[in-house]
């Protein structure tokens, strides 16, 4: 279903990709490689992964004899992807990778996720544990535990949460306790860990926050491990297990194909772990990956709100049902459902939605390469100031309205939507754990409100604006879009007066009152953004628009759902802009026994 | 055992092609493009061979326009050796095809010819039988399996009745059916290592290939289907074909 058309937009024409790919740092791909590198990646994820996406689904791993068992498709399937060469596509050459830019493989990362994103789990999930080990762990750990994630043969998970502590790390109580022999021995249990026990590949690395006994208390005292399902003989192959037990599995709405598990670390006082990094800056180490994680939940989140678009599209180009309005002779055949208005808002809002957070949350990750590029530390930290006050945006605007859009999908197919016969629902479930975890939306939120917008002067908030500010000025004027900057420019003013007067709400020491109020900044920013990303994606069609041909149905689509959004959606920034200037607590005001 | 393979750029399979508003042939603009999907089957049966021992080297030849080099390095990054790309913004059909492979045969001395059956934009099935009876070879079209083995090929086939096993002396004309295998997947890496295989660019105008072509008068798209109509007994069905002539 996926459209390659909307890749070939989104990264080459709205974010030049082909120029970021020629350069030296990414070994000077041509398009022409890019373009067989996508084309190989379909091939492997239609006949491999999307063949079992319902499959999985319906038959999620079971907990059997102390071990996981699953559908044999999702080991064929993973065989396939790494034999491909598609685990490592953004790590340097030299450590096994393609040294491909972050936005490519987060390309293929849509690519087969939209074919099956419970399988796609396994190897996202390794390379951000590949990344963390890369950028924080020692030349020896790289070897022995990085380089076989590279390569696929070992996969990965991430050990934060715990029964008793989820959005709150610094509850947690995993302890690890030197040995005397320089490493620990790591005892507790985790929860939620995606991949945590499954027979799919040779080894697992864990890698798991944990407590040092003596070191500060709370987030100050929190230490990263590498904890191996099977520990490393000297040759660097798995050896002897590790005391680490699967102690249940979690049997969830969605991602279903994806292993869920409940672990113990050390039941039998005999579990042993590696420190990464400096002792007690394990969460540091751990949020410096999570961005980029953010970016690919955010990016999930999208990507199922547009795969629920394809289809639900499908479905209303082919299904007739009753006659359009003016229509009145029963013995007329019945019209498709895409002719009648109200399927046609289900349809655009969805296209808004999954387009417009596809389109943000790639920026982002082509942020991540610019950075890479950048000339001068200054230009990087500028690219990283942008990146971090867009990530809490990406995550949450696109898991909140990417979960919307497949509520409208779901709605197009009426009971059949409803069924398991069709995928929007499947689609759906999947697609409500994106709100949930990398952190909640909620903490988004507060990570967007009380850190990222107000911190150093606001300087990230301004930088922000300024981006934005250039757009505007592009089409200032603009016969066609000149309409759309100038409401952009004015909800762009709202929101500095609402971001001026928060300020100074957290100036004056009022912090409930402000953080009473962030999910609604969160809302009311993520539109603001969305409507830029709409208008540049305007700008782009309307430079290309050919004379004649298919394509231009393609622009103009484009164009129209530019129009679509500030008509429909951006007139939600002055209304919230409202809520926000009013700095409403009264929820804070409400006893618990109120409830 | 030198195998050559011809490949052919053709719209991809998943598109559902539009016709042009002027009705002079099908919209390629903005269209993917992809290899015939039996010329990627054609390849995997040479490289199999290879594997085997039975082949050393696989050549993949393509006659079309500049951008049909990323079919043919998209078949070098399946495996074959090397290409040869016939440069042409030219429509060239099937007797020219087959004259140009044939020309392409006798400069390589290829031993054996793997062809897709047919193209699926034209699906003219007619390259690979012209091919062979222009080399004077004999030819195994439709091949469901392929076995090499002292100097004869023993080809099985796909008929209307089920099978056939032939036995085809070398060197011979084999297409590939659409159940000879399922072609391997492209490694990553291997893309990257395609763009430093050998291919050499060959102009159209050493060929002869003066021949009676067809014109295409027109292009359109198939009469839209009529509802049908239920009919209450055999006899009003039967009453109804006659009526409209079909019995």
């Amino acid at each position: 279903m996926l459209k390659r058309r909307e890749i070939d937009f989104q990264i080459f024409e709205m974010l030049e990709a082909e120029r970021l790919c020629a350069q030296p740092a990414f070994l000077s791909q041509d398009r022409e490689t890019i373009d067989a590198i996508l084309d190989s990646a379909q091939r492997v994820a239609d006949e491999t992964f999307a063949t079992h996406a319902a499959l999985a689904d319906a038959e999620e791993p079971q907990f059997v004899d102390g071990r996981v068992r699953m559908r044999p498709e999702v080991q064929t399937a993973l065989k396939a992807f790494v034999e491909g060469g598609f685990m490592g596509t953004s790590f340097p050459e030299k450590l096994g990778g393609l040294q491909l830019p972050y936005v490519i493989s987060q390309v293929i990362n849509w690519i087969f996720s939209d074919a099956n994103v419970g399988t796609a789990g396994y190897p996202f999930l390794t390379m951000a544990a590949a990344n963390l080990i890369q950028a924080h762990g020692s030349e020896e750990q790289k070897q022995r535990y990085m380089l076989p994630l590279i390569q696929g043969r070992w996969f990965g998970t991430m050990c934060l949460s715990e029964p008793q502590a989820g959005s709150s790390l610094a509850d947690i109580r995993t302890r690890a306790e030197p040995t005397g022999e320089g490493d620990y021995r790591i005892s507790g249990t985790k929860m939620w860990i995606s991949g945590g026990e499954h027979e799919l590949s040779e080894n697992i690395v864990h890698l798991v926050l944990a407590k040092v006994p003596g070191q500060p208390a709370g987030t100050r005292g929190i230490s990263l491990f590498i904890v191996p399902k099977y520990r490393l003989d000297d040759q660097g192959q798995p050896g002897p297990r590790n005391d680490v037990s699967l102690a249940g599995l979690n049997h969830k709405m969605g991602y279903r194909g994806t292993v869920n598990t409940l672990l113990n670390f050390g039941e039998n006082g005999d579990c042993r772990g590696y420190l990464i990094g400096q002792l007690n800056q394990g969460l540091a180490a751990m949020f410096h990956m999570m961005n980029e994680a953010r970016i690919g939940v955010g990016l999930n989140a999208a990507v199922l709100a547009y795969s629920g678009y394809q289809h639900s599209l499908d479905y209303a180009r082919n299904r007739p049902q009753g006659r359009t309005a003016g229509q009145r002779d029963p013995s007329s055949p019945q019209s498709m459902i895409i002719e009648h208005a109200d399927v046609r808002h289900m349809l655009m809002r969805q296209k808004v939605y999954a387009e417009g957070a596809l389109s943000l949350c790639l920026y982002g990750a082509a942020l991540v390469d610019r950075k890479h590029l950048a000339d001068s530390a200054q230009q990087a930290a500028e690219l990283e100031c942008e990146l971090s006050i867009l990530t809490p945006l990406i995550k949450a605007w696109s898991s909140h309205y990417g979960l919307k859009a497949n509520y409208w999908g779901l709605q197009i197919l009426g009971g059949y939507g409803y069924t398991r016969d069709y995928p929007l629902e499947r689609i759906y479930r999947d697609n409500r754990l994106n709100p949930i975890h990398e952190g909640t939306n909620g903490i988004q939120s507060l990570d967007l409100l009380g850190r990222k917008v107000l911190q150093n002067q606001g300087a990230a908030f301004r930088l922000l604006m300024a981006r934005i500010g250039e757009t505007v000025s592009a089409c200032t004027g603009h016969s066609e879009l000149g309409e759309f900057a100038s409401q952009l420019h004015q909800a762009q003013m709202r929101v500095l007066e609402v971001t001026t007067a928060l300020g100074k709400v957290a100036s004056g020491g009022d912090v409930a009152t402000l953080l009473a109020n962030s999910w609604t900044y969160l809302d009311m920013m993520g539109h603001l953004v969305v409507a830029w990303m709409w208008l540049r994606q305007a700008v782009v069609a309307q430079v290309a628009m050919p004379q004649a041909s298919a394509e231009q149905d393609y622009y103009t689509g484009k164009i129209q759902a530019c129009a679509y959004f500030y008509r429909w959606e951006l007139p939600q920034v002055e209304m919230q802009a409202q809520q926000l200037m009013a700095m409403d607590a009264s929820i804070l005001q409400m006893a618990e026994e109120m409830f | 055992m030198k195998a050559l393979v011809p490949i052919k750029r053709v719209v991809d399979y998943n598109v559902r092609i539009r016709v042009k508003g002027d009705g002079t042939g099908v919209d390629l603009n903005g269209v993917k493009m992809s290899v015939n999907p039996f010329d990627e089957i054609a390849n995997e049966a040479a490289l199999k061979l290879k594997e085997a021992g039975v082949i050393s080297e696989v050549v993949v030849v393509t006659i079309g326009t500049a951008k049909a080099e990323d079919q043919l390095r998209s078949e070098l990054a399946r495996g074959a050796d090397r290409g040869i790309h016939v440069v042409t913004d030219e429509e060239i059909q099937p007797l020219q095809a087959a004259r140009i492979l044939a020309e392409l045969v006798k400069r390589e001395n290829a031993d054996v010819v793997i062809a897709g059956k047919q193209a699926i934009d034209d699906d003219n099935n007619q390259t690979p039988q012209m091919l062979a009876t222009l080399l004077d070879w004999p030819q195994a079209t439709f091949a469901s399996d392929i076995k090499i083995d002292g100097g004869k090929a023993t080809v099985q086939r796909e008929i209307d009745a089920g099978a056939e096993t032939l036995e085809v002396d070398l060197p011979a004309v084999i297409s590939a059916d659409l159940r000879l295998n399922e072609p391997r997947f492209i490694k990553l890496p291997d893309i990257m290592k395609a763009k430093r295989k050998p291919l050499d660019k060959v102009e159209l105008s050493e060929f002869d290939i003066d021949v009676p072509k067809l014109e295409v008068v027109s292009t359109s798209n198939p009469p839209a289907r009529e509802p049908g109509r239920m009919v209450k007994s055999v006899e009003e069905l039967v009453a109804a074909l006659k009526d409209k002539g079909l019995v």
